[in-house]
């Protein structure tokens, strides 16, 4: 469905707003009297020196691409899914509930982990869900709410139920059972934090891929996304959509929380959200909503955050540079519908043409100051 | 329990008072057709500069240290919001998307260039605002327990600030034109109103009561930056839809989130309270906000433009 010119428009867009995130990001450490050339080098070098540290960014990067598959998803139905990292929190303590309180085999453990986290997080975003459908009520505003809901329900219910031995603020560590590490993923990649969850996301990036193109579901989704009337007129059940596409959103975000508390970490932490949740949206926007562009997002971010630690080591940047430079992508990433609006004018622009113009003008200029 | 709210109260004003002030500059953002959900965020840099201005001129001049860092917060607050205010207004941006990275900026970039500028991520006051205790209005029985023993000179500054909003929003001609331009731009535009001007005007007005509003949070209650503004942004927002827009129904939503959050903070110290769950209380000022959009979803209050960026040559 997508042309070629589209793709490739989304391709500079998403590179536009990169390389301005990049230039904010160099501008920062250039301020702060550091040589940003270093930055860079240790930053990248630090996710991608050995095969432990490709792990570590592909394991950084698996909650990415389902935290960014769950706002791409919601996005095709025209619905901004902020709710991302609620929906994390809900999959992470289904997880880590069923992994701390049955005690089987670990494919039967893993496979009740996989389904509790999908569905803990689809019903924790279709509130939402029915909210807009039955109510009108906005999803950014109640998926905001849902998040702090979260949050609190994280807070009490963790160290009342999972208490770990030592710290009040922390959930007893999941068994071996229960982690999605897998001991010839870890031995395969030096001791990384790499998990099954890499795979799953990538099983994930492909069904999501072929909902959207190939299924009448994917059709009904995106007829709403594109024009909700129209849809209505065409017979598409618009609210039934709208519950069902923030319910699989919320899907992706529960599984990407159970990738990250039961895979990439070993525990709950009580009192943070995951800040995978709104870096999502920026997966989500560089990746122009497609699932493998997503994908190629999330490896990017989980590079940067990969490398940070790294750089920190051995510049006296201060880690957060990778941060900065993520949030400068999502505003400028907001801001391309003006890049979007003066395309057609932007395309037009024939360089060469005006390389030429240039030297007939400078031409022009040095035989009038001779006459 | 009559003393226990005697007890109370001064923690859940001094609670409430942040949070209104960061509610009211949404309401400015909100009215004049701006989604601000960067308050949390620019609450965070007002909290950042704040303590670092604070932590830095408090040796020198003890007494004067703290206005002179509420003052800059609201100063950086105003200027970080010019970055919201130019990505929706001049490049008609994602209202939404703007207002995210406008959180995600700050919260990178105050604990960056707290690591840069201290060596650390927690930048902390050694002398925040002192309670006072007014000499004649304190002799009233009961109000004057109430309001005017241990007070803090910040909460009667934000009430000035919250009677001064409403005046200049609902009895003066910037007031209504601004109001105009979150209702119909089109039609403030055929009357002669600048809508970017106002739209400008409105966006840099919250961010100087968010940044505000975060440092009073350190001088009052916290006393430190700690990289995060812990939802409190979120909840100035949720009092602004709760309050249905309008400046005293974010007072009296404030005060409802600031009493219910203060119950559930000290509920483990007090016997009384430690039979209600704090869950309940946390979680309190989100859920009512859900019901009162759901109860309200057939005659909004909302600003009927929120959320469009102004476009001339559409009609």
């Amino acid at each position: 469905m997508k042309t070629k010119v589209r793709v490739k428009k989304d391709f500079y867009m998403s590179f536009f707003a990169i390389l301005l995130g990049l230039l904010a990001g160099a501008v920062l450490m250039a301020v702060t009297g550091n040589n940003p050339f270093e930055g860079f080098f240790y930053l990248f070098r630090g996710g991608l020196m050995n095969i432990e540290r490709i792990g570590n960014t592909l394991a950084t990067a698996t909650p990415l691409i389902f935290a960014g598959l769950s706002v791409a998803f919601a996005f095709k139905t025209g619905l901004f899914n902020i709710g991302g990292a609620g929906q994390m929190l809900i999959g992470g303590l289904c997880a880590t509930a069923i992994g701390l309180t049955f005690d089987l085999p670990k494919p039967i453990l893993l496979t009740m982990i996989v389904f509790g986290s999908l569905i803990g997080g689809a019903l924790w975003a279709s509130l939402p869900g029915l909210l807009k459908a039955r109510f009108n009520v906005h999803e950014v505003v109640s998926t905001i709410m849902m998040n702090w809901i979260a949050y609190w329900v994280i807070y009490y219910i963790v160290p009342q139920y999972f208490k770990g031995p030592f710290l009040e603020t922390e959930s007893q560590r999941i068994p071996e059972a229960a982690s999605l590490k897998v001991p010839w993923l870890t031995e395969l990649f030096n001791g990384s934090y790499i998990n099954l969850g890499i795979f799953l996301a990538i099983i994930f990036v492909v069904i999501s891929s072929l909902i959207l193109e190939r299924t009448t579901l994917g059709y009904e989704l995106k007829a709403v996304g594109y024009n909700r009337d129209a849809a209505e007129a065409a017979g598409i059940n618009v609210n039934r959509n709208i519950v069902l596409s923030m319910a699989i959103a919320g899907a992706l975000a529960g599984l990407g929380g159970a990738t990250f508390y039961v895979g990439f970490a070993s525990n709950m932490q009580i009192g943070v959200l995951p800040s995978q949740g709104f870096d999502g949206i920026a997966v989500a926007l560089l990746g122009a909503n497609s699932p493998w562009g997503v994908f190629a997002a999330a490896v990017f971010f989980g590079l940067l955050h990969t490398g940070k630690g790294f750089m920190n080591a051995m510049t006296a940047i201060p880690p957060e540079v990778a941060d900065t430079i993520i949030a400068t992508i999502i505003y400028f990433a907001a801001t391309s519908v003006l890049i979007e609006r003066n395309w057609d004018k932007i395309k037009k622009i024939n360089f060469a043409a005006l390389l030429n113009r240039g030297k007939k003008d400078s031409l022009k200029a040095g035989s009038g100051g001779e006459q | 329990m009559v003393d226990l709210i005697y007890q109370l109260f001064p923690y859940a004003i001094a609670f409430t008072i942040p949070l209104l002030l960061t509610s009211l500059g949404g309401l400015f953002s909100e009215r004049s057709g701006v989604i601000n959900i960067g308050l949390e965020g620019l609450m965070l840099m007002g909290m950042f500069v704040g303590a670092f201005t604070i932590s830095q001129t408090e040796a020198a001049n003890p007494g004067t240290a703290v206005w002179i860092g509420l003052l800059s917060a609201a100063v950086f607050g105003a200027i970080f919001a010019l970055l919201h205010a130019f990505a929706c207004v001049t490049l008609n941006a994602n209202q939404v998307i703007s207002g995210i990275a406008i959180n995600m900026i700050a919260s990178a970039v105050t604990v960056y260039l707290a690591r840069f500028l201290t060596g650390s991520g927690n930048v902390q006051i050694i002398r925040g605002l002192s309670r006072q205790t007014i000499p004649l209005l304190s002799d009233i029985p009961v109000l004057g327990r109430l309001f005017f023993t241990q007070s803090y000179a910040t909460t009667w500054l934000v009430l000035f600030i919250l009677a001064a909003a409403t005046f200049l929003l609902y009895k003066t001609k910037f007031g209504l034109r601004l109001r105009a331009c979150g209702e119909h731009p089109h039609a403030a535009d055929s009357a002669g109103v600048n809508v970017y001007l106002m739209r400008y005007m409105a966006v840099i007005i919250s961010g100087a009561c968010a940044g505000l509003g975060g440092a009073i949070f350190i001088v009052t209650l916290s006393g430190e930056f700690n990289g995060t503004a812990a939802g409190l942004g979120f909840l100035a927002l949720a009092a602004l839809i709760f309050g249905q827009w309008k400046p005293w129904g974010i007072l009296a939503a404030t005060f409802f989130f600031g009493f219910a959050s203060t119950i559930a903070n000290v509920s483990q110290v007090i016997p009384t309270l430690a039979q209600i769950p704090g869950i309940y209380l946390k979680t309190f000022p989100y859920v009512v906000t859900l019901i009162a959009l759901v109860l309200s979803s057939k005659s909004s209050q909302a600003p009927k433009a929120i959320g469009e960026p102004y476009d001339k040559g559409k009609r």
